[in-house]
């Protein structure tokens, strides 16, 4: 029961849903409604707070037995314990509260958006340092990129037929690629699906 | 060592440094680029604008700070066309860090459009803020159910049956189009699940970097619209005569990527003059 | 500028620099800035998880009478005994019930958007080549596209050798693909690059006031 009942439970769902798409009677649609589409956002806030809780354990951890770098974890932990008693905290306005909206624009905001915007530095260097026309393809590659990125630039008299050909590069031959890519999620995503429903594919369950 | 050769030694952070001062200076520097409009990024501009006073749009915000700087722009500029043709606007954020993004873009385009016409725009009535739920792609089956099945409240935990302006709106059925801006596969979703189940027309704004898979999509009118990254936005400024920080960033933009072109140049004359050498040395 | 904004936009502005000192090597301030918002962040994340979803959908709810939520929230909490080692088998059954309702929705709508959808996009074209149009610029990107895709799905199909003929046409495909994963480079650094503008000019406008 521990590994075959989830897996009956799972069979009977996943046929039911695909069923129910099918066969939208006034019964599947009230499952659909009521349970199907009700319950998992309940069932998944307390799945997300493990990753939370997990985090917690792990940085306890890190500090207890003085691992590599165990002084930050004290940073994340000050900082969690922080956003939480200021979002507890009355007028119990959570999210909204004026403090954890100040810790959110001040403090999360500039981390996340200079975080990526590192990137800009390191597409750079890969520019100057990897980017290279080795072969045929790695050129079509880099001539494709360089007229796509000259689309916007001002060039006079050139910048109209280059924006052209960047707009048949992307509409055309660019659109072929990626639906045939689309096309190979598609059939990847619902080979996965139906692997999981008819309990091919196990290792969700994790082990005994 | 040759040239080329003490060209590739050089320490990366000179890389670093010469596209910071070039980004900085493109910055300071006052000159400006012409916006060229994409058939995609009109077609949007288009649809809203044959929307009647009362009508009701979904545009959901499914974007985290990382993105900000490519998504806020469009937004702001959607928000701020459906709010002057008096469209009402019902408002998700399905990412975790999106439902303040989206909070701080209604109080900026309330404030605005206040400026701009003296009129007050009221949270119930003109626009509804739902907040965030867990797994959006079950939500985006949910809202085209009802609304009320995965958000019975709004984010400021008002019941949804309590505002004037969900009286009338129920499901997808009963507002003209869901946009969606985001830099998540939350679009995949919205394409696969909402315009799929619904067919709710979708229009989508995404970061550059997703820009190039959606093209599919349109030609097979998935999405009747898109707008793809930073020049998505200044072109949707521009549709709507508000140039801001989209359209000021598309000169920074040009100097950018002359600086990578020129990298990217410099590189493959380095690399083909030192495969020569090495052939010759064989040779 | 009142003092609160002026110090508001200075934390702002020390932690973004703290971030880019990265770019010169590895250090304690990028490592301090970096552990704070992650704690910072899975703090945020649980307001919003119990002021969005657990009030709302669960105490509400259960405050109005409809006493049937238990169900879901007993569910729910039977993923915690994941935590414990003796018991955590007990989160397959919510695990389970998560993965039957979005593994069976996602079979027939992704194979509608992904699959028909994009083949119908692909073969629709054909029968543009019966119209008058046939012979125009569009009916060759037409006939580009369909054959681009067939070319490149070919490519992707590996339990045949790409000898001969199959050979010849995956090439094609491979082209095809460099064309959009070149494409796809080109925004890629429009995309970064906007990243870096945005925060050169809030420390240059908001922070340092250059106008």
């Amino acid at each position: 029961m521990k590994r075959q009942l989830p897996l009956i439970i799972i069979f009977i769902l996943g046929v039911f849903m695909v069923v129910q798409y099918h066969v939208p009677h006034e019964s599947s649609e009230f499952f659909y409604e009521f349970v199907a589409l009700d319950w998992p956002p309940i069932i998944g806030m307390f799945a997300l707070t493990l990753g939370i809780i997990s985090l917690v354990r792990v940085s306890i951890n890190r500090v207890r037995q003085r691992q590599d770098n165990w002084q930050y974890s004290i940073f994340t932990l000050v900082a969690l314990t922080v956003i939480m008693i200021a979002g507890f905290l009355p007028p119990f306005k959570g999210p909204e509260a004026t403090s954890v909206r100040w810790m959110f624009d001040r403090m999360i905001i500039p981390v996340s958006a200079t975080m990526f915007s590192l990137l800009a530095f390191f597409i750079a260097s890969a520019s100057y340092r990897a980017f290279r026309a080795r072969s045929v393809l790695a050129t079509i590659l880099l001539v494709a990129a360089v007229i796509v990125m000259l689309r916007f630039f001002p060039l006079g008299p050139f910048g109209d037929p280059i924006a052209a050909t960047a707009g048949w590069i992307l509409n055309v031959p660019n659109l072929a690629a990626k639906r045939a890519i689309i096309i190979g999620v598609g059939l990847g995503i619902v080979s996965t699906a139906l692997k999981v429903i008819l309990g091919v594919e196990r290792s969700y369950l994790g082990r005994d | 060592m040759n040239i080329f050769e003490k060209m590739f030694a050089f320490d990366r952070r000179w890389v670093y440094l010469m596209l910071g001062v070039a980004v900085v200076i493109a910055v300071k520097v006052p000159f400006t680029v012409p916006i060229r409009i994409s058939k995609e990024a009109r077609n949007i501009h288009l649809y809203l604008d044959t929307l009647k006073a009362g009508d009701a749009i979904h545009l959901a915000m499914d974007y985290d700070p990382s993105v900000m700087a490519e998504l806020q722009p469009m937004t702001d500029a959607v928000l701020k066309q459906c709010f002057q043709r008096k469209v009402k606007v019902v408002v998700s954020a399905l990412h975790q860090f999106g439902p303040a993004l989206a909070a701080r873009a209604l109080d900026t385009a309330v404030s605005k459009h206040f400026e701009l016409t003296g009129e007050k725009l009221v949270n119930g009535v003109d626009y509804v803020f739902l907040g965030y739920k867990p797994y959006p792609a079950l939500i985006i089956l949910g809202m085209g159910q009802n609304y009320r099945i995965p958000f019975p409240t709004d984010y400021y935990n008002v019941p949804l049956d309590s505002l004037p302006m969900m009286d009338r709106i129920r499901n997808y059925s009963d507002v003209k189009a869901v946009i969606n801006i985001s830099g998540t596969s939350a679009t995949d979703w919205w394409i696969s699940y909402g315009n799929g189940r619904y067919g709710i027309p979708l229009a989508i704004g995404v970061t550059g970097v997703m820009a190039t898979d959606y093209y599919p999509y349109l030609q097979t009118n998935q999405i009747f619209g898109m707008l793809g990254g930073m020049v998505g936005a200044a072109e949707y400024e521009t549709l709507v005569n508000t140039p801001g920080p989209a359209v000021e960033s598309m000169k920074v933009q040009v100097v950018a990527h002359t600086i990578v072109i020129i990298f990217i140049i410099i590189g493959n004359i380095g690399y083909f003059a030192t495969r020569r050498k090495q052939r010759q040395n064989i040779v | 500028m009142e003092w609160g904004t002026a110090i508001a936009t200075t934390v702002s502005a020390l932690i973004t620099l703290a971030i880019f000192s990265f770019l010169y090597k590895d250090n304690p301030f990028y490592k301090i800035a970096e552990h704070t918002a992650v704690g910072l962040s899975a703090g945020y994340w649980v307001l919003l998880l119990f002021y969005n979803v657990a009030i709302p959908n669960i105490y509400q709810k259960l405050a109005e009478g409809q006493w049937w939520y238990i169900f879901p929230t007993l569910l729910g909490a039977l993923m915690w005994t994941r935590l414990f080692r003796g018991v955590s088998w007990i989160s397959r059954y919510p695990l389970a019930f998560y993965l039957g309702i979005a593994t069976g929705v996602a079979i027939p709508l992704e194979m509608r958007a992904k699959i028909i959808e994009q083949l119908n996009g692909s073969v629709g074209l054909i029968s543009y080549w019966h119209s008058p149009g046939a012979l125009t610029a569009t009916g060759f990107n037409n006939a580009l596209i369909l054959v681009g895709v067939v070319a490149a799905l070919i490519y992707f199909f590996f339990s045949k050798e790409h000898k001969g003929v199959t050979g010849a046409v995956a090439q094609f495909g491979i082209g095809v693909l460099m064309i959009g994963f070149g494409a796809a480079f080109g925004f890629t650094v429009m995309a970064r690059v906007s990243l870096l503008i945005e925060r050169v000019q809030f420390l240059l406008f908001d922070w340092l006031r250059w106008y």
